[in-house]
């Protein structure tokens, strides 16, 4: 339908196509140098230089590792204000998340930290769940990465997870129609295949990746995940420089933890992403370090990798500030606030070579240790540029 | 193996047996399957008559037919063979792929109604993999859930799948854990869910289990999230006894831990019904080494052995079972995917000469 006249102009009219006038920004892709347009047309609250971002610590470890992230930003003189939203867990006040929302709609960018939801009651929407279903952040990016000094059983892993985040499993729709029989609806649709379909192949483009393999149970679920990888199959095809290939799901998991480096780029619905993104960052070294993107036509919201609470390290200084650090990081390349970004990348990648990092991920520091140590080394490289 | 399990389950079966002179052979339905399946199924059966095992084989075919009313289906004389022996030992399948064909394995599923599948994964002595100290069974419910089957395009572009969930199946399927573990010494019973996310139909799978937990009070029971599971369990599955899980979950599960100890080539797995069981090795046909006396009988083995202690046989199975762990461990005799140039009859000879 589009010819190939500029990689520019095809992704807007796919993008049109697909998601309708508003998302053409999301076929703005630009390189990792430039600022990567997701929503920047309409959405981002810049005033006077300084970004406003929503920032929803959550439950658990959360408040913590958000407050040592203000910290770091503050010495690196990061030109951004956070507008932090407190959202009430205990499920007995819905305003509270809308206005969470509304925030985001209003600045464009979110960072986040696990909201719990302490009532599994069905019916009531788990809050992470109605985030990403409200603002319709359909694609979830996760880059998995062992590190030398991280111990883990797999040295050569460098996987990019790109996971569907809005429907599928996640749909959130059940029903008891004979007492004891319950249903439980997964949905598949068309344009969220496609949509997630044209961002993974230009994704993997823009990051220099070769290989794109699509995870599904297409041979059990055959209509559904059928669909998926039909989807997947068919745009593939307009990218002929990728490899393109299906796996299926249990197979996958059973060479992930035998081979993991034959993966390069995977593209999944909801739930096996979940699976998948969990079993690759434990075999990474563990969720410590990890953070992921969530994308949508119009917002970004970032997060640690694995959307874990942490609540067994509460209060105890141990857990792992590098995830949420390197959320962070996302955010600022996000807004095009590169040079901070790298200041503070740095800072965390001289943390992790030199072991300067909590047990989880093989070092013996504490959180307020690792962090300490992270500052130092801004303040030196801050110092040294004058 | 579950004696006590499976005393409750076979009640009608063990009277049957004691009617019977105490020298008498058991008959059990043999399905050798495709690919390499005709030669592990001979390899394990020579085994057995080295090691004397009281068994009598009858072999069928599970080839799809045209019934009368033209629709595939097994054919009747595998299906009576089955209900009458009430135990089986089946090799890997091949699904034709093509319209009309149900997958096989599903289908002897819904015949037989085997509601539960059980995989032991254990570090194999000798077999070294990257994951050291695994001891874990996967338990998974193995008729409803995710795999129902039953799926419509509601308008063009919009796909649903239902997930069915119903409480007599989790209430089966947990029983059935928490007696296993008690069987066989087992410590923990972990249920594995997402009820934060899936709150009525893993909400029902997990009240269930709640409920059959306090019942045995001295299994210790926890539940955990499926991706706090898959994370822990790359990094540290000594953690992990006996986990309990619907459908999809326990098939990812399943792989994953399979894969932990050296994949599906080496991994035993048993489907238990209401009327029998079925144990089968779960790898595939793998139609390019067929017929060249270069498979790997040792997962269909380890399934017999499963099968053996379900017969409570356990002292024969045991046997076997070291026999067969020790020519391993050794070394000498080992086939292509461990690591070594043995053929598959040299590997079972070695078996058989340790008996």
């Amino acid at each position: 339908m589009a010819g190939v006249v500029g990689s520019t102009s095809l992704l807007l009219r796919t993008a049109r196509a697909f998601c309708g006038p508003q998302a053409a920004a999301i076929s703005k892709l630009g390189s990792t140098t430039q600022a990567r347009n997701y929503g920047t047309d309409r959405s981002l609250a810049r005033y006077g230089g300084r970004s406003t971002v929503t920032m929803l610590p959550g439950a658990g470890i959360g408040p913590e590792m958000m407050g040592h992230l203000k910290e770091v930003f503050r010495y690196a003189g990061v030109p951004v204000d956070f507008e932090e939203i407190n959202v009430d867990t205990s499920g007995t006040d819905a305003a509270s998340m809308s206005g969470a929302i509304t925030s985001i709609r209003r600045n464009g960018v979110a960072i986040k930290g696990n909201i719990e939801s302490r009532s599994n009651q069905p019916g009531t929407m788990s809050h992470n769940v109605e985030l990403r279903n409200q603002l319709d952040l359909f694609a979830y990016v996760l880059h998995c990465r062992s590190h030398p000094t991280v111990p883990t059983r797999h040295p050569e892993i460098d996987i990019v997870i790109v996971r569907q985040n809005t429907e599928g499993e996640y749909a959130m729709m059940e029903h008891e129609n004979v007492p004891g029989v319950i249903e439980s609806l997964k949905v598949i649709t068309l344009s969220n295949c496609e949509r997630l379909a044209r961002f993974t192949f230009d994704y993997a483009l823009e990051q220099g990746r070769k290989k794109v393999t699509a995870i599904h149970k297409a041979n059990i679920m055959k209509l559904s995940d059928g669909l998926f990888l039909e989807t997947m199959k068919r745009v593939a095809k307009s990218y002929p420089s990728l490899e393109f290939s299906g796996m299926i799901v249990d197979n996958c998991c059973m060479q992930m933890v035998s081979r993991p480096e034959q993966f390069d780029v995977m593209v999944m619905p909801n739930l096996y992403g979940t699976v998948v993104s969990n079993v690759a960052c434990g075999l990474a070294g563990g969720p410590g370090i990890m953070s992921g993107k969530n994308y949508g036509a119009k917002y970004a919201v970032f997060e640690p990798g694995t959307r874990n609470t942490g609540s067994a390290m509460v209060g105890k200084n141990i857990a792992n500030p590098l995830a949420m650090l390197n959320a962070g990081c996302d955010m600022l390349g996000h807004l095009g606030l590169h040079q901070h970004e790298q200041l503070i990348r740095q800072a965390v990648e001289r943390a992790i070579c030199e072991r300067i990092t909590t047990p989880d991920a093989g070092g013996n520091q504490t959180t307020t240790n690792v962090v300490q140590f992270i500052i130092d080394d801004i303040k030196e490289n801050t110092r040294a540029a004058r | 193996m579950a004696s006590s399990v499976f005393r409750t389950l076979t009640a009608p079966l063990r009277h049957a047996g004691r009617r019977q002179l105490s020298t008498a052979k058991r008959t059990v339905t043999l399905i050798p399957g495709d690919g390499i399946g005709p030669e592990i199924s001979s390899a394990v059966q020579q085994i057995f008559a080295s090691a004397g095992v009281p068994v009598d084989w009858e072999s069928v075919d599970v080839t799809p037919v045209r019934g009368p009313d033209g629709i595939f289906g097994i054919p009747q004389s595998a299906i009576d063979s089955v209900n009458k022996n009430k135990i089986g030992l089946k090799g890997p399948l091949m699904t034709p792929v093509g319209k009309g064909h149900r997958s096989l394995n599903l289908a002897l599923r819904k015949e037989f109604n085997l509601y539960a599948n059980v995989r032991p994964c254990r570090s194999i002595d000798g077999y070294e993999t990257l994951y050291k100290d695994v001891d874990l069974v996967t338990i998974r419910e193995n008729t409803e859930g995710e795999y129902s089957g039953i799926e419509h395009e509601i308008v063009p572009g919009v796909v649903q799948s239902i997930k069915l969930i119903t409480e007599p199946a989790s209430m089966r399927v947990a029983e059935f854990a928490f007696n296993y573990a008690k069987a066989n010494g087992r410590s923990k019973v972990t249920a594995v869910h997402k009820a934060n996310i899936m709150r009525l139909s893993d909400g029902t799978f997990l009240n269930c289990c709640r409920v059959v937990a306090e019942q045995n009070p001295d299994i210790k029971f926890e539940e955990r999230y499926l991706d706090t599971v898959c994370l822990n369990m790359v990094q540290d599955p000594s953690q992990y006894d006996v986990l309990v899980m619907p459908n999809l979950y326990g098939d990812i599960l399943s792989d994953l831990c399979a894969g932990l100890v050296g994949g599906l080539g080496v991994t035993p797995s048993g489907n238990v019904g209401m009327g029998g069981a079925i144990f089968e090795s779960v790898h595939g046909t793998a139609p390019d080494i067929a017929g060249q006396d270069l498979a790997n009988p040792t997962a269909l083995l380890l399934s017999a052995v499963m099968m053996l202690r379900h017969m409570e046989l356990t002292d024969l199975g045991d046997r076997i079972e070291t026999a067969c762990f020790d020519v391993i461990r050794e070394g000498r005799y080992r086939t292509g995917d461990l690591g070594g140039s043995a053929k598959c009859s040299e590997f079972t000879n070695a078996i058989c000469d340790k008996l």
